[in-house]
């Protein structure tokens, strides 16, 4: 069973690990197992168990690109992340060290502390409340990239990057429709404001950017 | 068919035409790493993907900037690691303690260049938007991957246009366009995609690099502004791609800009934002996220301890002028002390040579080594709990600069001149 760790929505890979706790500035004997979310919610770190689930809202991971944030979170032992929208720099971070991310909104579905089995091979949450929640799958050419534990044994293997060598626009907001997403989630931005004005796709967008780097 | 600066970039890194939505491999032009990031990558490198040398060090660029000078042991024998390294892989291409922060570095330094594809060790790499270069943050791994291949993938990205008309008023710049347009676009409104920036060709090149930075705040692979001109060579001067090279400039040299490349009639953006800068009014982004944005004239009464003027979005010497202007032959609050950390040491040789950072000084500023300072809060101006920054930087996090109990405001050099005189969060024209 894995435990579930809820987060809100835009947090930032700040305060994944803060700089001051970056492995460029720890001493040698140092541990960076010890510091995600060291100051957003210190009874992490001790408290995660190998296999946990960490569901957050909107833009999970966003602002500075270290490597350390996902890193410091697959050190403990982090089974997967579920979030609506991941920055896109922190996604494919957490795609190159073979961390499962999810793309889904379960912030309302779950309760922060509960107890879950989560099957990555069926992509499906089971709670400790009986209840059974899929959860929607990568793209293809990014689920090759798990299934070889990150991006450098991929590239070892096969040679070539993800997608290479593929024809076709994975994800295209015109054909497939993987991932796509229709705004109106929370705070979605207002538009008509004072000198602004949005045209073309007003008020919603659909992308094929699920997943997407 | 009509493309994106993004899509003809991509395109011809890629070899052939690319469209929104494809992923793709592309040749890349310029690896950029720091010393942050650079043990890590180096590690990668060798000891992960095997690989003992870089595809071709005359493309990487090592730049010390994030901790600069070191402030520990720890971080000074990383250094001098680094160094050896890269004189051992023939890296030609280091920038040591004080040459300044690796994106205004590069573009000063004729290596960031338009059309190219650049991967930095840095999210604000979409900086080199502002000489027309798809530049884009990646993380260890894949800065490692693309030093060992000279190549690297992604999905071309749609395009998100922001488009300027008018011009800016008296004690407005760059960087309330920038605010504006992440308030409007929000955190995440450009996720995935890239940003241009239209309409603002009456910027210079470090001005563009305001706005460059920023996108990556709206969530951006990349933050665009179209070159000037349609081809040719321009002498940048003064940021302005002109001819006339009389005044100084930190960015003074040709630069190619390939015919290829250009703004496209027909090009279709995923979404337009139009701001009008004869009515946009300083912008402040409040604790604690960059999209919390509000009209200055709105923030109320504000005390600040501390000014910060610094970094890659708003450490230039255009900046430092700005605020000289504000500030001279005034003195700063009693009790607010007031930093200025120039982007790079050309910025800061400008700034004395035109009597800008006697200015500075004179009003009681002081100033730190150009590079990254306290904008990640491990050296030269970390905050104490409760300590309020007005800061020129862009980002402003929860314990961003320091304790998690700060609070950071970002703003302009003119409101963080005006701010520095006052003691509370003022509007530029207040003073001059």
């Amino acid at each position: 069973m894995a435990r579930v760790w809820i987060f809100g929505q835009d947090i930032n890979t700040d305060q994944i690990v803060p700089g001051r706790y970056a492995p460029y500035m720890l001493k040698q004997e140092d541990d960076l197992r010890k510091y995600p979310f060291v100051e957003h919610r210190p009874d992490f770190a001790s408290g995660v168990r190998p296999g946990d689930l960490l569901v957050a809202g909107n833009n999970f991971g966003c602002g500075s690109s270290r490597e350390y944030a996902p890193l410091a979170l697959r050190m403990v032992g982090v089974g997967a992340i579920v979030a609506p929208l991941f920055a896109r720099i922190f996604f494919r971070n957490a795609l190159n060290l073979g961390i499962p991310c999810f793309t889904a909104d379960l912030t309302g579905q779950l309760r922060d502390g509960q107890e879950v089995e989560l099957s990555l091979e069926h992509g499906s949450l089971l709670t400790d409340d009986g209840r059974s929640i899929q959860l929607p799958p990568p793209p293809a050419f990014l689920r090759e990239v798990w299934a070889a534990g990150g991006i450098v044994p991929f590239y070892r293997t096969h040679g070539r990057f993800p997608g290479e060598g593929v024809t076709g626009r994975q994800g295209d907001r015109e054909t497939g429709r993987q991932g796509d997403r229709e705004t109106g989630r929370q705070g979605d931005r207002e538009t008509g404001r004072q000198g602004d004005r949005e045209t073309g796709r007003q008020g919603d967008r659909e992308t094929g950017r699920q997943g997407d780097t | 068919m009509a493309m994106t600066l993004s899509e003809q970039i991509l395109s011809h890194a890629a070899g052939r035409p690319v469209r929104a939505g494809e992923v793709v491999t592309v040749d890349v032009d310029l690896v950029m790493m720091h010393d942050s990031l650079a043990p890590s990558i180096i590690r990668v490198l060798h000891e992960e993907l095997g690989a003992e040398r870089v595809w071709d060090p005359a493309k990487v660029a090592v730049v010390i900037d994030h901790v600069a000078p070191a402030a520990s042991v720890q971080t000074a024998e990383k250094q001098a690691d680094l160094r050896r390294w890269a004189r051992a892989q023939g890296i030609s291409q280091l920038f040591d303690v004080g040459r300044g922060i690796s994106h205004p570095v590069l573009v000063e330094e004729g290596l960031a260049r338009p059309g190219m594809v650049i991967v930095g060790s840095d999210s604000h790499s979409t900086a080199y938007g502002c000489v027309g270069a798809f530049g884009t943050g990646m993380g260890t791994t894949d800065v490692a991957l693309a030093a060992a291949t000279g190549r690297t993938w992604l999905r071309v990205p749609e395009t998100v246009l922001v488009r300027a008309e008018g011009s800016f008023r008296p004690g407005v710049s760059a960087k309330d366009l920038a605010l504006r347009a992440a308030r409007v676009l929000r955190a995440d409104g450009a996720t995935y995609a890239a940003v241009e920036w239209h309409g603002v060709e009456q910027l210079s090149v470090m001005e563009r690099m305001t706005l460059a930075t920023l996108s990556i705040e709206v969530g951006a692979k990349a933050g665009i502004v179209p070159p000037a001109g349609d081809g040719g060579r321009w002498t940048v001067d003064g940021g302005r791609w002109t001819t006339d090279d009389r005044r100084p400039t930190t960015v003074n040299r040709l630069l190619d800009v390939p015919e290829w490349l250009g703004v496209q009639a027909g090009a279709e953006y995923a979404q337009v934002v139009e701001i009008d800068l004869d009515r946009l009014e300083p912008q402040v982004s409040a604790p604690h996220t960059v999209d919390n944005v509000t009209d200055l004239a709105a923030i109320g009464r504000v005390a600040v301890d501390v000014v910060y003027l610094g970094t890659c979005t708003n450490g230039h010497h255009e900046d430092m002028v700005a605020a000289a202007r504000v500030l001279r032959g005034r003195r700063l609050a009693p009790g607010l002390r007031m930093l200025v950390v120039p982007a790079s040491a050309r910025a800061l040789q400008l700034a004395v040579e035109d009597g800008t950072l006697a200015t500075l000084l004179a009003a009681g500023a002081t100033i730190g080594t150009p590079g990254c300072g306290a904008c990640i809060g491990r050296h030269m101006g970390v905050l104490a709990p409760g300590e309020v920054c007005l800061f020129t930087g862009n980002r402003n996090f929860r314990g961003r600069m320091g304790s998690p109990e700060a609070q950071i405001y970002l703003a302009s050099p003119e409101v963080a001149a005006a701010t520095a005189i006052t003691g509370y969060i003022t509007h530029p024209q207040e003073i001059l």
